[in-house]
């Protein structure tokens, strides 16, 4: 399994999720700096990404939609903080529209994303996603019902995964 | 419950369309088992079963309110900043677990065509 630990502080407001890849470093940036790669994998299997706008440039803006079971589109954006190929990444992120177009007064969150190379090889990254206020962490469970569906579906990964090593 | 029983317990809950309509209207106001049923070209049982999915998931409770039961959304678990982070938790390890396969994907390719 890739991941090597997930520290959750709801007092810190934070998660931070960090794995290894047995893979270069220029090789896992791309995950993030090739916009259909991302769409691979940000999206739950029932949830499929699809990016529209993609500049990794600092102050450069993302945007993509998740299609869900019954074809409806839940929107989100990244916006670029700071960018350092292929080590360092911080977006803010959000809620969008179906058009891309940012939802004003929902929650945001800032992710940071950290590459380094372990000894031993591969390479390691370390995802931390930090949210401004309490409100901001709750409403995006209360205001976006779909967001904690999403993350269900994401559940049912896990479980599945589990159930496929056992 | 084990936790994989509860998340078992809220997948499933959350999977379909109904319930998720059900859970969107207690959330806003409590309503009886019958009030529901009125709303949907279904069955009383089977609002009656869809309720009890949503129970079990700990997504509503019900309160007897004289001869009738009232169906309420609990939002203390929804808004509960853990249940946030164990959601978030699960959508990021199968993130990880997709990066992971889409980089083993792209080295079979490259020996595949060298």
């Amino acid at each position: 399994m890739p991941v090597i630990s997930v520290v959750k502080d709801a007092d810190a407001r934070t998660m931070t999720v960090t794995a290894r890849f047995d893979a270069p470093i220029g090789r896992v940036w791309q995950v993030w700096s090739d916009p259909r790669q991302l769409e691979r994998w940000w999206g739950p299997p029932m949830y499929p990404a699809t990016v529209t706008e993609h500049d990794l440039a600092r102050g450069g803006t993302v945007t993509y939609y998740m299609t869900g079971p019954e074809g409806e589109r839940h929107g989100g954006w990244f916006r670029v903080r700071a960018v350092d190929p292929p080590h360092n990444l911080e977006l803010d992120a959000g809620f969008a529209d179906a058009d891309g177009h940012a939802i004003p007064e929902t929650p945001t969150a800032v992710i940071r994303v950290a590459l380094s190379e372990p000894a031993g090889g591969g390479t390691q990254m370390t995802i931390t996603t930090a949210w401004a206020s309490d409100e901001a962490m709750e409403q995006m469970l209360a205001t976006g019902m779909e967001a904690g569906m999403t993350a269900a579906v994401g559940q049912i990964d896990a479980l599945l995964d589990l159930s496929a090593q056992a | 419950m084990a936790e994989s029983e509860r998340a078992d317990a809220l997948f499933h809950a959350l999977a379909d369309p109904t319930r998720r309509d059900i859970l969107a209207v207690v959330l806003r106001d409590a309503y009886s088992v019958s009030d529901l049923a009125r709303r949907y070209p279904i069955s009383f049982a089977a609002v009656h079963k869809h309720v009890g999915a949503l129970e079990r998931a700990g997504l509503v409770t019900k309160t007897r309110h004289g001869r009738e039961q009232r169906v309420r959304g609990d939002v203390a678990t929804l808004r509960s900043a853990h249940r946030l982070l164990d959601d978030l938790e699960a959508l990021w390890r199968g993130r990880i677990d997709r990066i992971d396969q889409l980089l083993a994907d792209s080295t079979e390719g490259a020996r595949q065509c060298p």
